[in-house]
């Protein structure tokens, strides 16, 4: 903005402050409060006598005589099998990214350079797929899964999350190989490579970013994704998500919601992380569909 | 690009979206019109000293049998549609004739599983949709104003709530808002009421989801329209400054029309995102008050008897309310590829 919209009244520049200020304790206190919380005692984190004692961990000091206690951390993790959990979901994510990514820069490529009117006609399509709510999807699978034998196993799973993933991959890369001039890959055909080398030695170097960009968003699908894996995966192939989710239903009357909590903070925080590492990639995905398109 | 390398290209990813989006839709839509078979009975006779008896027993080899030959269960039509736990046609009429004013109407539908949760899914969809492009506007203009050194930060805490699990972020929510947590002990304080519980009340319970589904959402037109704000052409914003133009008829004039177009895309995606609401009911375990189509189905495909085809049939009817909802801008892309 130029010198003169920085002269702005003090009303106005209050009236932002006050905006931001609200706003940013909206998005980060809940989770600064629960990171906090999640190395108390129950007592603490869900007081009946004062809120304030999940800040001072009263009785975290009398029941573990220390004021923060990784006791939560220990349950979930050791005792109820988190990092077996996790371990599913490193398999997932990572096998979801790749293949969703390698089907989705060969057919977002073909849309972008296809002039034909059926390639619009298959992106309106993959827009409707987009609109389907997975668990209604989720209710056509099982029967045929259950007949065939293929309930419960990760591989089933990780299929299922990439064809759920491609509309959205397609679009994504859809949009950034537009971007990409077509005289690229047309001199490089001109000079003796076929269709696909011309893909994979010129295309597929310069398109890096949006490659990453759109595994950043398949991952967060894969990682985020709650109804079809706890529909689909038997226990001991669960993934953090549905773990987190049985925590409630068992755990919690034994009074270890703590589990609970710890699990959840134990989840977010590799979110955290790739916020904190990739936030300009994921802000460009985001609004590479909407303004450029 | 000719037919036969763009056939290749787009095969593998067009093969996976048929065989697992494309069929399944297929599939409930068969699956909806089945029944379970019912089990066979048959009928034995036992003679002894004293005469014969009839006696009913479950034919347990005949009913596998059927099972394993018509896998589907019988055909019923729209029995599944109608009955109770959805379209309730017959209990729609019960009400409307018997119920005297529009108040016991909307009460006694309620009590109906599917319309308690159409009606749920539709306010929600509803209210978070508007109120998400409210907010986001209002906070990207305020982002946008800031000095420059601290949007970064500002951009990272505000994309926050929206990468976050929506399992795990309502679950957050869900605890601090129990009565002994944090908000929960406030919202008791500034109420005056010490019983107050935001578990025990159903109006309680769909502000609080629909609070949750603001949160999640915001982010999201938020950055939107803060990418959509570093794109306004400040020849336009200067000249209108020139001519007098006060703080908010600038916004009005200048900024909002050029953000119209993302407020489209952005209603777009949330009215398809809010329509599948369904995670946060389970962190709240908000059955008791509010539920949602998609937590219907899956209902219906948890637990110990699996109902696939009251399953089946709520998807079904999801899937209608989806294209409904699509349809205005499926109809206009359609309108605009035709112009070019």
């Amino acid at each position: 903005m130029s010198s003169k919209a920085q002269r702005q009244p003090v009303a106005i520049t209050f009236l932002v402050i006050g905006v931001l200020a609200i706003w940013m304790i909206l998005a980060a206190f809940p989770f600064l409060w629960t990171l906090w919380g999640s190395f108390k005692v129950e007592g603490d984190f869900f007081s009946k006598a004062n809120w304030a004692n999940a800040l001072t961990g009263k009785l975290t000091v009398s029941e573990t005589g220390a004021r923060v206690t990784g006791d939560g951390y220990y349950g979930a993790w050791v005792q109820e099998k988190f990092w077996l959990a996790a371990w599913n979901s490193v398999i997932v994510c990572f096998f979801v990214v790749t293949i969703s990514l390698t089907l989705g820069t060969l057919g977002g490529y073909a849309l972008a350079r296809s002039t034909y009117r059926y390639a619009f006609w298959f992106l309106l399509s993959a827009l409707i797929f987009r609109a389907m709510p997975p668990i209604t999807l989720v209710s056509g699978y099982l029967p045929v899964f259950f007949q065939w034998n293929l309930w419960g196993h990760t591989a089933t799973t990780i299929i299922v999350l990439v064809a759920i993933n491609q509309p959205f991959t397609l679009w994504m890369l859809h949009s950034f190989f537009k971007n990409i001039p077509a005289e690229l890959d047309e001199s490089a055909m001109v000079d003796g490579c076929t269709r696909f080398q011309a893909f994979r030695n010129v295309i597929i170097p310069v398109m890096w970013p949006g490659v990453i960009t759109t595994g950043l968003f398949s991952f967060l699908l894969a990682y985020n994704d709650f109804a079809v894996t706890t529909m689909l995966l038997s226990r001991e192939n669960q993934t953090m998500i549905p773990k987190v989710a049985s925590f409630l239903g068992t755990t919690q009357t034994k009074g270890n919601v703590m589990f609970a909590v710890s699990a959840v903070v134990s989840v977010t925080a590799p979110l955290f992380l790739m916020v904190l590492f990739f936030q300009r990639q994921i802000v460009g995905g985001l609004t590479a569909g909407a303004v450029k398109g | 690009m000719k037919h036969k390398s763009f056939f290749w290209f787009v095969l593998p990813s067009a093969l996976a979206m048929l065989l697992f989006i494309f069929f399944p839709i297929v599939s409930v839509l068969v699956q909806s019109v089945y029944v379970d078979h019912e089990q066979v009975i048959k009928t034995v006779e036992t003679c002894d000293l004293f005469g014969c008896k009839e006696s009913t027993t479950v034919d347990q080899n005949a009913t596998a049998a059927l099972r394993a030959e018509h896998p589907l269960g019988q055909f019923a039509g729209f029995k599944t549609y109608t009955d109770r736990n959805h379209l309730a046609i017959d209990e729609f009429g019960e009400n409307w004739t018997r119920s005297n004013s529009w108040r016991d109407f909307g009460a006694q539908m309620l009590n109906l599983p599917f319309y308690k949760a159409i009606s749920f899914t539709l306010v929600f969809t509803f209210v978070v949709t508007p109120l998400v492009i409210v907010l986001g506007f209002v906070v990207a203009v305020a982002v946008n104003s800031a000095v420059k050194a601290i949007r970064g930060p500002l951009i990272f805490f505000s994309l926050l709530p929206m990468m976050i699990t929506p399992l795990v972020g309502a679950l957050i929510l869900f605890w601090m808002v129990d009565a002994r947590g944090v908000v929960g002990a406030a919202l008791q304080y500034l109420a005056g009421d010490p019983d107050l519980s935001v578990k025990a009340s159903t109006p309680l319970m769909w502000i609080m989801l629909m609070v949750y589904g603001v949160w999640h959402s915001t982010p999201f037109a938020f950055i939107v329209y803060y990418a959509g704000l570093q794109s306004v052409n400040q020849d336009t914003l200067e000249a209108a400054r020139v001519d007098g133009a006060n703080r908010w008829l600038q916004i009005r004039h200048v900024i909002i029309p050029h953000l119209l177009p993302l407020t489209t895309f952005i209603a777009l995606m949330q009215l398809m995102d809010n329509f599948r609401v369904f995670e946060p009911i389970v962190s709240f375990s908000a059955e008791a008050h509010a539920t949602s189509l998609s937590w219907a189905i899956f209902n219906d495909l948890g637990g110990e008897t699996r109902q696939l085809s009251s399953a089946a049939a709520t998807s079904v009817l999801t899937i209608i309310g989806v294209a409904i909802l699509l349809s205005p801008v499926l109809v206009r892309t359609w309108r605009e590829f035709d112009r070019k």
